[in-house]
């Protein structure tokens, strides 16, 4: 028995989270419940972390950890817990939203991850790194936040939709590369929270003006 | 050092006046803070003008003659907005429309703003950039929504979701460009240099670059304005305190044309063909078109120009997008003249609609009885905006138009036509807000003529005469542009 390698198991890992992730985008695309969303996001930030703390351990990159140390503190403690505060202020915890056509969204997802693997395809042919097989599946869960945010006529989820987007962003900064410089990493993670910070002041300029977090009631501005 | 120094200002200013912006002094703080970075700025650029190039913190922060040039002009018109801003926030709060909370808020936000915009024009990392680009829009959204009118929420959430979308299109670009950066360059906070990027980019993966560039030109083209990314534009130009539409127009959408360039050099470099050029080409000159028909259907006075500001974007953005050193050199030019006439404009509009009461064009008549000097300035400006000799705008449009009859002869007729109906739009517009019978009332508080004038009247010693100088400058920042 030759000695073991630790690398197949940690890509294997690695894929497994890649594909966990896409999972959850999935059933955030079609979750009703505005808690259950933010507990999939807790989740799919967690994932993240796991799978940012593999790439380290498989790259021996150590700003890797750092990175994945600071992914768990704004993706998976931070964020959600901010926004749970909001929502039971703002009194829409238990709040469901009526989505149409969920087999319909839940095709056309599939149309977009087929289309971001083609997409991705040529380029992680030159990744040199062994993490390339992620790029498909960042590009994926990016595309798929983005039609939620479409789909979602409420405040609440269309923000965490843009949440997940940036976590798809994130997996797609330490698949194709050893991640981003940490000044980088910083940056865009102080940006999340401030924004984060005026999505939630945001929410309540907009119950007190409207009496209610429908984006319907803002569709007046428009050219006739 | 003079980096930092101009950054600290606004920043430091900025907390301070996020402090105490509520005070009777502090739209007059906000003007001596504003002055401090000009001046400021002014040293960076004399000892860049020696040296050619100034860098800070291990080259993450690079100024030469390209950004150089355009820090200089968001210092300036930074500085004259607030100088604006001072009267108009005091008749705002006369008014009752604006409280001491949303006073600081305002003071501390545009400080802020100008300070990430500062970050995003001399930081040499383009993660950096991208850090600030969205910084940008954070400090601006909640000064969009500052009258907590039903409207000013929609269009501040729809600038918030839309560039926020955009934005993220930017992100994913910079990481492949980071990812083929780093084979080259290898792993490490080099590879996001562009001063190091730009040495390598002849051997960077053509691929990967050119996929980046699509992600980058819409993600950035977003908060340019390119159509059809452009639907926040005109809501949060006509729904904020027209100070910030100034400033938006005059700087954000410079900046993050900056943003673009900035990588277009790359891609240019690593593909040795003008795919970029002609996806910009092609996003210029839908814009242009587009902004052109939309002209015609505004009734909100600072609709109108937001619309003309999508005009002129589009139209700098098919001048880069054409490249080679006179479209550059016009391009530049362009910007200059844009930023300075289109500020000017809004700080008559925003007079002009404060003595109204109104911002529909319908109900402001007869400005130029009520107040000569707004109405003239409403009126020039919107003459110098509309390319009429002998304003500088003229000599922009008219470099840039005779480029595309010999490089680009196909979109000549559209760019012309669509100047004509903009021409007739505005102009039919503005003829009857200067003159006709009078509606407006007094201000309490004196409206500030002169940053209107003083920007005019840059526009028109441009126009006529270009210090031999300043051509040399441009002719530099142009030649780094490729």
């Amino acid at each position: 028995m030759s000695h073991w390698n630790p690398a197949p198991f940690a890509q294997q890992l690695l894929d497994l989270f890649a594909s966990l992730l896409l999972l959850i985008a999935f059933a955030m695309l079609s979750q009703r419940r505005i808690l259950t969303l933010i507990h999939l996001f807790a989740w799919q930030g967690l994932i993240l972390t796991l799978s940012i703390a593999d790439s380290a351990w498989l790259t021996h990159q150590p700003h890797l950890y750092y990175s994945a140390v600071l992914t768990l503190i704004t993706k998976v403690l931070i964020l959600p817990l901010l926004l749970h505060r909001l929502i039971r202020r703002l009194d829409v915890v238990w709040d469901v939203e009526t989505l149409i056509n969920i087999p319909t969204t839940m095709l056309v997802g599939i149309g977009l991850v087929v289309f971001s693997f083609n997409l991705a395809l040529p380029i992680s042919h030159f990744s040199s790194t062994i993490l390339r097989n992620t790029l498909g599946i960042a590009l994926a869960s990016v595309l798929l936040s983005f039609m939620m945010m479409i789909t979602r006529r409420k405040a609440v989820p269309q923000v965490i939709g843009f949440l997940a987007l940036e976590n798809g962003l994130f997996l797609a900064a330490t698949s194709a590369t050893y991640g981003m410089p940490m000044v980088v990493e910083l940056g865009v993670a102080l940006d999340v929270l401030v924004g984060m910070f005026i999505f939630g002041i945001f929410f309540f300029q907009i119950r007190e003006t409207f009496d209610s977090l429908d984006i319907r009631h803002m569709e007046k501005l428009k050219e006739e | 050092m003079e980096i930092w120094l101009l950054l600290s200002f606004p920043l430091l200013g900025g907390l301070w006046l996020g402090a105490t912006g509520q005070r009777a002094q502090a739209p007059l703080a906000n003007l001596l803070v504003s002055i401090a970075t000009l001046v400021a700025a002014g040293f960076l650029a004399a000892r860049v003008l020696q040296e050619g190039r100034v860098s800070a913190w291990d080259e993450q922060f690079v100024v030469d003659p390209f950004n150089v040039f355009l820090v200089g002009l968001t210092a300036f018109v930074g500085m004259t907005t607030a100088w604006f801003s001072r009267p108009y926030v005091r008749n705002e709060v006369q008014h009752g429309r604006l409280s001491a909370s949303r006073l600081r808020l305002y003071h501390g936000m545009y400080q802020a703003f100008l300070f990430t915009l500062l970050v995003a024009l001399t930081t040499n990392n383009l993660g950096l950039l991208w850090v600030a680009m969205e910084a940008a829009t954070l400090t601006t959204v909640l000064l969009v929504s500052l009258y907590r009118t039903p409207a000013s929420l929609e269009a501040a959430w729809k600038y918030f979701i839309l560039c926020g979308v955009g934005i993220a299109q930017a992100l994913f670009g910079t990481i492949l460009l980071y990812f083929a950066a780093e084979k080259v360059l290898g792993e490490g906070g080099n590879a996001l240099l562009w001063t190091h990027l730009a040495q390598v980019k002849g051997q960077l993966e053509p691929t990967i670059v050119s996929l980046a560039f699509v992600f980058l030109l819409v993600g950035y083209g977003t908060k340019v304005g390119l159509a059809p990314l452009h639907n926040w534009l005109p809501d949060a130009h006509a729904e904020g305190p027209t100070p910030i539409s100034a400033v938006l127009s005059g700087l954000l959408l410079n900046v993050a044309l900056y943003a673009v360039l900035r990588t277009k050099v790359l891609v240019d470099g690593a593909l040795h063909q003008p795919f970029a050029g002609h996806l910009m080409m092609g996003f210029g000159v839908f814009s242009v078109a587009v902004a052109a028909l939309f002209l015609m259907r505004q009734k909100d006075i600072k609709r109108l120009f937001a619309y003309s500001s999508i005009e002129h974007m589009g139209l700098m953005t098919f001048a880069f997008g054409m490249g080679g050193a006179v479209a550059n050199f016009a391009g530049l030019l362009h910007m200059t003249m844009h930023s300075l006439t289109k500020s000017a404009i809004f700080f008559a509009v925003g007079h002009a609609s404060q003595k109204s009461g109104t911002q529909l064009m319908a109900q402001i008549r007869g400005l130029i009885r009520t107040s000569p000097t707004i109405g003239w300035g409403l009126l020039l400006g919107a003459l110098a905006i509309l390319g009429m000799p002998p304003f500088g705008v003229f000599a922009s449009e008219f470099l840039i138009l005779t480029t595309a009859m010999h490089a680009q002869p196909w979109a000549t007729p559209v760019l012309l036509g669509a100047l004509g109906v903009a021409f007739a739009a505005i102009f039919g517009k503005v003829q009857p807000m200067v003159f006709g019978p009078a509606t407006g009332q007094r201000l309490p508080h004196p409206p500030a003529i002169l940053p209107v004038f003083l920007h005019l009247t840059l526009v028109l010693i441009l126009g006529l005469y270009l210090p031999p100088a300043l051509a040399i400058w441009y002719r530099q920042a142009a030649a780094l542009l490729g």
